[in-house]
């Protein structure tokens, strides 16, 4: 192993000569045409940025909103605020998150590959994102749209005075940017394997990319098809969704669901992959049941298919239906568990050391592990009929897009930085706002729960009035999460111009991704490396060098 | 045929991220598959709002289904599935590295498409002409009328999407035309129209579906 | 500023259930997140880098572990779902003794009537300790009616009858709350439940304006949409009687047999080619667009009152 690396010095010159950033020039053009997967990565992290700080500003609106029993805002903004948080959220950060950043930056890489199979079609693919998220952008602007992200019928195609048909086309458009994202992702898995990567030697952020990759190609087209339809019967007024239309607006919530349940496990898949990257490097062990935790990814694919109707068990779905959709909805949380009990035992007899990546990963298995957990409240048939639609399903589905996705994102962030920029970003720094995040984050989402069994219903600009101290630890909370999320901004872009040099391997982590310097070149290795060995063969640390 | 070309066969070289043509070849008819599960998935969406809107509405169905124009149908499907046929000889020809038989067959195949959007084309002026069009001028009495919109509704989705579809393969095809035409295409490299019949392919097999779902439901069984 | 209430208020035959499930699965949860937050800590202290312990002969056989925790945790998820399972049943199957009140929501409100012709607006009085089923619907977008003290809540879906029961076993009043996202003033489509004793109950019904029953009103309806004219048996077109149909089995013409429920009356009144009774020609019109649905719930409670009038009459005899 070559740790001793980690002051950077030796790799300063190929720093400057040659690599992803300054290779293909540094204009904007060459920036705007590039199909390097890496420079496409940027790009997205860039968009998503802005984006998340835009669905943050809302989030902030809404918890400020929440102080007061009467609310501050009208009622109408408020719920264009909450509709915008949730679509900005959802579709244009949550979604793409980790598969178009780190996926696209990493995929190739960690499998000895020069780029994914069609680069043209991973920049169109951005290009579409942008086109989708300006038009979001531009729906809200000139007025906003007051359906909730779930766009139900018939309000949302006949009653809403909202821009719902603009709202509609920009998460149409979105869509066919994940499709084609997964496509990618697909082809690349399956035919750009360095030699000797097999299947069982990918590391398990590849597989799980892999297996997000499967649902944004078979879920999403439904979606789009489902929008569409939506969108014609409000210009039309005709439509299979309205029952004074002759159609049925259950329909509409079967095909919205079937995209949108496993759309959750889009959003928590790579997470899950992120996870199993960061716990083996800090734990210095191999991934403790590496076929376990790929298989559990796979299996959550597919039963997330079959599970969309839980979502609808007081909307007027057959007792049967219930009985169903509740069980396999208890069958898909088992391989969850299996993946939080092989992190954890992933730990046992480790070097376990508490860099900011690993604070992350350490956060996001403790509050995966609560929102799993109430997963399986709500999955209950009759405590959803308790607990649905207030903000106890609130709480629940933020601590698995929060605190599981976001502190996932945050924790490879930090993790890869040093390969994307080649800098080594402050410690301490990274350190507080991982802590920050973590309370920040319980402090906000944990009375929701209890506001939920209380009966706070989703979607209140105004509330009873004894409810008011959990809201207002509520707020208090997303202050100290909102610090959180806004410190890294700072000290990454710092780290972009003053932080020390990182070497190829700071981490001294396994993985092809590491083997070739930091930030990579254009087509990121010299020469194809070949693979002998499975993933995660971390040896036990030598005594002498830790003291 | 007679078309040997004297000189030497064009060489193209893989994009950077292949080590082979093969391997690029590969990539590109794998990932077709891909985007016809997405698309297999695309039009279920539409399929299952027509399985429901049928199981609710039997007879509604039934009679609007009856309204539709049978022999259009018909012929076009037999137009689709004889443009598949050349298309399937186009990619044999090009196997062989036969120019002039691609070249004229995939002219062939992109006129049989022209024809049935021409005849699509003359379905919907006659819907139109008998006030079946929803939601501009939808004009029908009867106890099944909002049945008879919402089939029409979907009918109009269905067949306008499949009609997006195919004029895509037609653009595609006639693309492959050209470049076949120039001499892009070998024996060895020939990717591109193997890809691009793929696609026809499908485009053809859900017309074979939403044939006997739009034009036979009223007329079958007893 | 509220107190940091913890439970709401335990006011129906549900609600203790539902808060004996609630203690099950907290149960079970903090089982598992005591055991993972415990090893996590553990493992994160003693084994931290730099700390001097034995890390030989880690676990082996992964495979034995792995069987051991997936099979131990779908047992127990199991149990739950079993539970849970069994509970929800209990919900949607209400006792037969139940009096049923008639629930409409529209932007913004609850219309309730009852089945003696009282209503209410956003308002629900009721007697305590008697079952009582709602029958919702909508007369526009979805809405919810939930009430948390009672641990219940469904759907008002456009188009459709959804029933709710509850036996209330408190005396107060309670929220209600819109739970389904219906437009802007979603947050104020709410009310009061007020639960009474059954004497203060007969005493509030009785001193509001009686107005006709709700099968009265039905009746007059009957008759002024022209229903009767080929219903009530003396018109020359042969259509169904309806005295005696309500919850029971009807053959259809196609084969097969339906109950003859809310759904089914309300359903042959807009939509009356989509299941047609054995035997009788498809001659009746459709309603739909014509009829509120107000007046809807008044005919099928006036079709109700049939089956109890005739159910004597009609079905005695047989033996």
């Amino acid at each position: 192993m070559t740790t001793a690396t980690v002051t950077g010095k030796p790799e300063e010159p190929v720093v400057a000569t040659k690599n992803y950033l300054t290779e293909e020039g540094t204009t904007l053009r060459s920036w705007l045409l590039t199909r390097d997967h890496k420079r496409i990565a940027i790009l997205y992290t860039l968009s998503l940025t802005v984006f998340f700080f835009v669905g943050g500003a809302a989030a902030t609106l809404i918890r400020l909103n929440l102080v007061t029993p009467a609310g501050i805002f009208t009622p109408d903004i408020y719920n264009r605020l909450f509709t915008l948080h949730g679509i900005v959220m959802v579709w244009f950060f949550l979604i793409p998150s980790i598969p178009n950043t780190m996926g696209n930056f990493l995929i190739p890489l960690m499998i000895g590959a020069k780029d994914l199979a069609f680069p043209r079609l991973n920049l169109l693919s951005w290009y579409l994102y942008m086109g989708a998220g300006f038009l979001a952008l531009f729906a809200i602007l000139i007025g906003g749209v007051d359906t909730g992200w779930t766009f139900y019928t018939p309000f949302s195609s006949l009653y809403s005075n909202g821009y719902v048909v603009l709202a509609l086309a920009a998460v149409f458009a979105v869509g066919f940017s994940s499709i084609l994202t997964g496509l990618n992702f697909i082809v690349t898995t399956h035919r750009l394997r360095a030699p000797g990567m097999t299947w069982y030697r990918l590391p398990v952020f590849v597989w799980s990319n892999y297996a997000t990759s499967v649902i944004m190609v078979l879920a999403t087209p439904v979606l789009a098809i489902t929008l569409l339809l939506v969108a014609v019967e409000r210009l039309l007024r005709v439509g299979i969704f309205d029952p004074a239309l002759g159609g049925d607006p259950l329909l509409f919530q079967h095909l919205f669901w079937f995209y949108s349940h496993p759309a959750v496990y889009i959003m928590i898949l790579p997470g899950f992959g992120v996870i199993s990257e960061i716990v083996p490097c800090f734990a210095r062990k191999p991934l403790f049941g590496y076929k376990f935790v790929v298989w559990s990814s796979i299996a959550i694919s597919v039963i997330g298919f079959f599970v969309w109707a839980h979502h609808m068990f007081v909307a007027g779905i057959s007792l049967y239906a219930g009985l169903v959709f509740s069980l396999l909805s208890y069958v898909i949380a088992v391989p969850s568990a299996i993946k939080v009990f092989n992190w954890t035992a992933t730990l046992h007899k480790g070097w376990i050391s508490f860099d900011a990546p690993m604070l992350y990963a350490l956060g996001f298995i403790g509050l995966f592990t609560i929102g799993g957990l109430t997963g399986l409240f709500v999955a209950n048939l009759a405590f959803d009929v308790h607990v649905t639609d207030t903000y106890f399903v609130v709480a629940h589905f933020h601590y698995i897009m929060v605190g599981g996705m976001v502190s996932a994102y945050f924790g490879g962030l930090h993790y890869w930085w040093p390969k994307v920029t080649g800098r080594l970003y402050p410690e301490w720094w990274a350190r507080i706002a991982a802590l920050l995040i973590f309370f920040g984050f319980n402090l906000t989402f944990f009375p929701q729960f209890i506001l939920g069994y209380l009966g706070m219903e989703r979607r209140y600009y105004a509330y009873p009035p004894e409810f008011q101290a959990w809201n207002i630890f509520s707020s208090a909370g997303a202050s100290v999460l909102a610090v959180g999320y806004v410190l890294p901004f700072f000290y990454l872009g710092w780290s972009l111009f003053r932080g020390k040099r990182a070497g190829s391997n700071p981490w001294a982590a396994t993985g092809l991704e590491w083997k070739t310097p930091s930030p990579p070149p254009t087509h990121n290795f010299d020469r194809t490396p070949t693979v002998t060995r499975p993933p995660y063969q971390y040896r036990p640390e030598p005594e002498p060098q830790d003291v | 045929m007679s078309d040997a070309t004297p000189h030497p066969q064009p060489v193209p070289r893989p994009e950077p991220q292949y080590a082979t043509m093969d391997q690029q070849a590969e990539a590109a008819s794998f990932g077709m598959w891909v985007f016809l599960a997405t698309e297999v998935l695309f039009f279920g969406g539409m399929l299952l709002a027509y399985a429901w809107l049928r199981a609710s509405h039997p007879d509604g169905v039934a009679e609007a289904g009856r309204h539709t124009k049978v022999v259009i149908g018909s012929v076009n499907t037999l137009v689709l599935l004889t443009s598949s046929l050349t298309m399937a000889w186009a990619v044999h020809a090009a196997e062989h590295g036969r120019r002039t038989a691609l070249t004229r067959l995939l002219a062939v195949t992109a006129l049989l498409g022209l024809l049935f959007l021409g005849l699509k084309g003359y379905e919907y002026h006659g819907e139109w002409a008998e006030h079946l069009v929803p939601g501009l001028n939808f004009q029908e009495n009867g106890p099944h009328a909002r049945t008879i919109e919402l089939f029409y509704f979907l009918y109009f989705l269905l067949t306008g999407i499949h009609g997006i579809h195919v004029t895509i393969g037609i653009v595609l095809i006639a693309v492959m035309a050209v470049r076949a035409r120039r001499g892009a295409f070998s024996a060895g490299y020939f990717t591109p129209v193997e890809v691009t019949g793929l696609y026809w392919h499908f485009v053809d097999i859900v017309w074979i579906f939403l044939y006997p779902l739009i034009y036979l439901a009223g007329r079958s069984g007893p | 500023m509220g107190s940091l209430q913890l439970l709401p208020p335990t006011a129906s035959s549900h609600a203790a259930d539902m808060d004996w499930l609630f203690a099950a699965l907290l149960g079970v949860s903090a089982f598992i997140l005591l055991l993972v937050f415990g090893l996590m800590i553990l493992f994160c202290v003693r084994y931290r880098k730099g700390s001097k312990v034995e890390r030989g002969n880690r676990l082996g056989r992964t495979w034995r572990v792995e069987v051991a925790w997936t099979g131990l945790t779908f047992a127990a998820f199991l149990v739950l779902y079993f539970w849970g399972a069994d509970l929800y049943v209990r919900i949607h199957s209400p006792p037969g003794e139940a009096t049923d009140i008639y629930v409409v929501g529209k932007q913004w409100m609850w219309k309730i009537e009852h089945p003696g012709g009282q209503r209410e607006i956003d308002t629900l009085h009721v007697p305590v300790g008697r079952p009582v089923r709602l029958v919702l619907t909508s007369q526009d977008v979805i809405h919810d009616f939930a009430i948390p003290a009672f641990r219940i809540r469904q759907d008002a879906v456009p188009g459709r009858y959804e029933t709710l029961w509850f036996m209330p076993t408190e005396v107060g009043e309670y929220r209600l709350f819109c739970a389904e996202f219906c437009g802007t003033w979603h947050s104020r489509m709410g009310g009061t439940i007020v639960v009474m004793e059954p004497s203060d109950f007969q005493r509030w019904l009785d001193s509001q304006d009686p107005g006709p029953s709700l099968a009265q009103e039905g009746e007059a309806l009957f008759r002024s949409y022209g229903c009767s004219g080929c219903h009530g048996g003396a018109g020359t077109v042969r259509a169904p009687r309806l005295e005696g149909l309500f919850g029971r089995p009807v053959p259809l013409e196609d084969g097969r047999t339906v109950i003859a429920d809310d759904r089914y009356i309300r359903d042959s009144i807009l939509m009356p080619k989509a299941e047609i009774a054995a035997g009788y020609p498809p001659v009746m019109p459709s309603f739909a667009g014509q009829i509120g649905e107000d007046d809807l719930l008044k005919l099928v409670a006036y079709i109700k009152s049939l089956a109890d009038k005739t159910a004597d009459s009609a079905e005695r005899p047989a033996p």
